[in-house]
């Protein structure tokens, strides 16, 4: 009885979580399959879901602009921003929480509201900058911006990752004479890697996905997928199909690289898992 | 663990250090310097600009005025309405995304068929580029005619309803409330498995009913991974602009205009750069009010 | 773990070193950066330039193609911060006088005689002039005007005149009006910005007999002529127009006219061809082609505006960028694109010789009343009442595309019935008084010097 009564529970909570699954997947799923209609059975009425596909809306998109030039910069961009995040974050972390002082906290606080600042509002100054420094369509200029961009909340999570290390093994390491070196490289880093890999992750994410200085800092060289996008969004005409299949090509990378990494994020973002 | 007064050492006598030789203050310092001046360069910038008039496409009509751009910003009725509707939208994504959040991460944390997958599934819209879930949403699904779920009303004999003209700022919150559901889903989902399942089991055993056990278990141990989340969507929630742009254009009349939103029509529409700087100032004063609030009341549930 | 790492951190170098190293610039080409939008017939151009790189081998095209709005805040902030990221740049007639006027463009003075200048249709020609030089050549041009289903009307039993009122377009908005088989009366746009909605607005003002300033740049907006028009604006929306109104521009009218729900739609000439094109179109046999509408005062009821290449002072390569300009402007490209997809998909609207080409008006059965729209459109007097400033659906000063989307977003706002008509424009009215008095336009105590420097 009381088994029975389990086993339909599950069956139950089966069925809802996949519910809610397709609920949330179901706009990525329709993009997906508007990518494979002609422009006219995009905009049908009623909609479609049993027609042929076709892949010339990815042809066409192919053929206007170079995908692997845009795809590579973003890859670089955002790759390139976290390691510099990474080497900048990891040190002031390590030294915030195993070694805080009164303004520790403020100083974390004061990071957090550095991305408060409205980015439109000073775009021409840092346009300006840009110029006089010859950084504007650069892959260097963007890997710059994002790195400041996402570096409070890259020294956050570290910091709070590196809290949840407990001290007790820091300091059993001590007794036995390592050097800070070896205690940073043997115990630390391994026990905060889940946790940094997940950080990583996040500032990957979030440096692919924003379009804000992407498209107003690079014209031709560096531009990244978010430039992309922005070729093919509302032009005259239709071009719902057309958009399916470029949003599909631009975010295809990350969804694919979010699906292998998701257990490693789930893992590291483990808030008390490292014991 | 001591309170550290910083003096820079060279790490080179490993031995006979003690927590008060680690140059933290060296550790630090890079990331602080950078954040200082990626925040005092533009800041100062912005301060200077702010007393002037000085509209980009006018540069020979540039003078000292003092606080009128201020005083233009600060009596302009869109202004306020523009900081009511960036609290209203943080507020309610922030509520959506947590409450719904927590359910669904209970709900993923249980055994079923396929659970793995479901789960990819439903965390993928946070891969999704903002400007792209923004169009997604507008042209395919909201759309009152070509929209899929006009179309499906309108089958069911129901007519159809014009999101974005009749709930601006209900659609804008949807289509966040999608893009961060997943974020917030991920994280607590994580924290609940950290969860310590002989506590449940322990409470279970007393006869707490499933309502009790989320109450005084689950939640409670969630409450760090909240204060989490709630800090970093706070951040993303005050600054949305993609999602806007591309679907309301702030309309119908200032429904959808947010902070963000009014400090971009200063300053890329009438490149008026004093007038954006003066607005930039105002909402870092406003962020760092926020910042006040909110952040420290998170803080000090993040301390323990 | 170590090794992992160290693994990982060097394969995550590899990028960042690439990233260091930037492009090696070995061949001695010219490299050209072009900014344009990705209107179907810019496109084309896109395409066809494979051509000029094949005859100009000393030059190569490199081509950032963005929609329309991030362009121009991409190109504007380039251009007046002087950052020479780009060397021919696609602007608009709004922009073309008021950059000029800045010296931010180069004027394009010497164009070579087969050029043919003398060919460009005279308006727009003008549009895109200051002071006498050309600064931008036409890539294609538009006006504005009236497409209608011609099955809806035969079977309501309307003969369409040849040359509409707005009385008579509101009586058969009534008649094809059937929202019971998804057919709406009429489209027009809604979604606020000075270059969407305000865009058909303006020109509903004009010919009602309005205007957005007078000669002291004192705002007109709280006038009979701006009521009367928005009030018609409203009605016939709330009355026949689409679900949604308020957030459509050209494309979602576009959508709608070409899917068949919509019986009538007011709205720039590049749709003539769109909508003629069984491709893309499910009434490409069914529509019909008339004048934009008018009501006292013909001449501001259709609007103007070309879409131009230009090169901005900050050009490194002026010459290069000028000769692929003419190229792509030219009577020769004009007939490449005639050869290569047929007359009906030639850029419209800047030569005359396009309209005199037999070819031509056989396939556009749109062709004459694009030109006349077109040739009727009149820059300098938009409206019966005398005006500081020149364009029709537009007011060129650098503040106008500010003033016109917060007007816009409080039509908007009335068009989804959110305030009152009369309401809507008291805060239009407020809105662009600030703005001049902010600008120095209009008196205003603290400004009068200001005042004397702009009127100099």
């Amino acid at each position: 009885m009381k088994t029975n009564n389990k086993k339909s529970n599950q069956w139950l909570i089966g069925l809802l979580g996949w519910l809610v699954a397709c609920i949330l997947f179901f706009p990525i799923f329709w993009m997906f399959i508007t990518s494979f209609k002609t422009e006219a059975m995009a905009v049908a009425t009623p909609p479609q879901l049993f027609f042929k596909p076709t892949l010339e809306n990815y042809v066409a998109v192919q053929e206007r602009a170079a995908y692997f030039n845009f795809a590579w910069n973003s890859v670089i961009i955002s790759v390139g921003a976290t390691i510099l995040a990474l080497l900048l974050a990891v040190p002031a972390a390590y030294a915030m929480s195993f070694f805080p002082s009164k303004r520790t906290k403020s100083t974390l606080l004061w990071m957090l509201s550095t991305k408060m600042l409205p980015s439109v509002g000073v775009l021409v100054p840092i346009y300006i900058l840009g110029r006089e420094t010859g950084l504007l369509d650069t892959r260097i200029g963007l890997i710059i911006i994002y790195t400041l961009i996402n570096l409070p909340i890259v020294v956050w999570m570290i910091y709070s990752f590196f809290k949840e290390v407990p001290k007790e093994i820091l300091e059993a390491d001590r007794m036995d004479g390592a050097s800070t070196y070896q205690e940073v490289a043997y115990v630390l880093l391994p026990l905060a890697l889940p946790g940094i890999a997940s950080t990583a992750l996040l500032s990957i994410i979030l440096s692919w996905n924003e379009a804000f200085w992407s498209l107003n800092l690079t014209t031709f060289d560096a531009a990244p997928l978010t430039a992309f996008i922005a070729s093919f969004s509302s032009p005259q005409g239709l071009f719902w199909a057309k958009l399916s299949a470029a949003s599909t090509m631009a975010i295809a990378p990350i969804l694919i690289f979010g699906w292998i990494s998701q257990k490693q994020l789930v893992r590291g973002l483990t808030f008390g898992a490292v014991k | 663990m001591t309170s550290v007064v910083t003096r820079p050492q060279p790490p080179s006598k490993p031995k006979e250090r003690s927590s008060g030789k680690i140059p933290t203050l060296a550790l630090v310092a890079p990331s602080v310097i950078v954040l200082i001046l990626w925040m005092v360069v533009p800041l100062a910038m912005a301060i200077w600009f702010a007393f002037q008039r000085y509209n980009l496409l006018i540069p020979d009509n540039r003078e000292f005025i003092g606080l009128g751009n201020f005083i233009f910003i600060l009596t302009d009725p869109a202004l306020w309405i523009s900081i009511g509707t960036t609290l209203v939208l943080v507020a309610s994504v922030l509520l959506i995304t947590i409450g719904l959040g927590t359910l669904l991460a209970v709900l993923f944390n249980q055994d079923f068929p396929g659970q793995g997958i479901a789960r990819v599934l439903a965390i993928s819209p946070f891969f999704v580029m903002p400007t792209v879930s923004a169009l997604i949403w507008k042209n395919m699904l909201m759309h009152p005619v070509n929209g899929l779920f006009a179309q499906i009303t309108r089958g069911l004999g129901l007519g159809a309803i014009d999101w974005f003209t009749d709930f601006p700022l209900v659609s804008i919150i949807i289509i966040v409330s999608w893009e961060w559901l997943p974020f917030a889903l991920l994280i607590l989902l994580t924290a609940i498995q950290s969860l310590d399942t002989s506590q449940i089991e322990a409470a279970r055993m007393d006869g707490a009913k499933p309502f009790a056990l989320f109450r005084y278990v689950v939640l409670p141990h969630l409450s760090r991974a909240i204060a989490v989340v709630a800090m970093i969507e706070t951040i993303f929630f005050l600054a949305i602009f993609g999602e806007i742009f591309v679907t309301t254009g702030g309309g119908p009349g200032l429904a959808t205009t947010n902070l963000a939103y009014y400090i971009y029509l200063k300053a890329l529409l009438e490149f008026d750069v004093g007038g954006a700087s003066a607005g930039g100032l105002i909402a870092v004063v406003l962020a760092n009010i926020v910042a006040i609030f909110l952040v420290r009341s998170v803080a000090s549930n993040l301390d323990t | 773990m170590n090794k992992i790492t160290t693994f990982l951190f060097s394969v995550m170098l590899i990028p960042l070193l690439q990233a260091c190293g930037g492009e090696s610039v070995a061949d001695e080409k010219t490299r050209l950066t072009i900014a344009t939008v990705n209107n179907g017939d810019m496109v084309v151009m896109q395409d066809l330039s494979r051509k000029f790189e094949a005859e100009n081998p000393d030059i190569e095209l490199r081509w950032v193609v963005l929609e329309e709005n991030i362009l121009r805040q991409r190109t504007t902030t380039d251009v007046a911060s002087q950052g020479g990221q780009f060397d021919v740049l696609t602007i608009g007639s709004y922009e073309t006088p008021i950059w000029a006027k800045r010296g931010w463009l180069k004027p394009l003075d010497n164009l070579p005689a087969e050029y043919d200048v003398d060919d460009l249709i005279d308006p727009v020609r003008e549009g895109l002039s200051h002071e006498g030089s050309l600064y931008a050549l036409p890539f294609y041009a538009e006006s504005s005007m009236l497409y209608y289903r011609q099955d809806l009307f035969e079977k309501a039993g309307i003969t369409m005149a040849a040359n509409p009122t707005y009385g008579e377009v509101e009586e058969w908005a009534s008649k094809v009006h059937d929202p019971a088989n998804g057919v709406y009366g009429m489209c027009l746009r809604g979604k606020p910005g000075w270059g969407e909605n305000m865009a058909f607005l303006t020109t509903l003002v004009n010919t009602n007999g309005g205007r957005w300033f007078d000669m002291d740049w004192q705002p007109q907006l709280d006038t009979p002529e701006w009521e009367s028009a928005v009030t018609f604006y409203v009605n016939i929306l709330n009355e026949y127009g689409p679900p949604g109104a308020s957030s459509n521009g050209f494309n979602e009218n576009l959508a709608l006219f070409s899917t068949g729900k919509c019986g009538m739609w007011i709205d720039a000439t590049v749709a003539a061809g769109l909508l003629s094109n069984p491709e893309g179109s499910q009434v490409a046999d069914k529509v019909g082609f008339a004048p934009a509408p008018v009501e006292s005062y013909p001449n501001g009821s259709n609007w103007l505006w070309a879409w131009s290449l230009a090169i901005p002072e900050t050009s490194r390569s002026p010459e290069e960028a000028q000769r692929f300009i003419t190229w792509a402007t030219s009577k020769e490209y004009i007939q490449m694109v005639a050869d290569e997809s047929g007359w009906v998909g030639v850029p419209p609207g800047t030569r005359t010789s396009t309209y005199e080409n037999p070819n031509y008006q056989e396939v556009a059965p749109f062709a004459k009343t694009v030109l006349n729209s077109i040739e009727s459109a009149d820059v300098e007097r938009p409206s019966p009442l005398p005006t500081p400033y020149k364009g029709i659906q537009y007011v060129d000063i650098p503040e106008f595309q500010a003033i016109g989307t917060q007007v816009g977003q409080q039509m908007a706002e009335a068009l989804a019935d959110k305030v009152s008509v009369d309401k809507a424009i008291e805060k239009s009215q407020n809105v662009a008084e600030r703005f001049m008095r902010h600008t120095g336009y209009i008196e205003d105590e603290a400004s009068e010097q200001a005042k004397n420097e702009v009127e100099q």
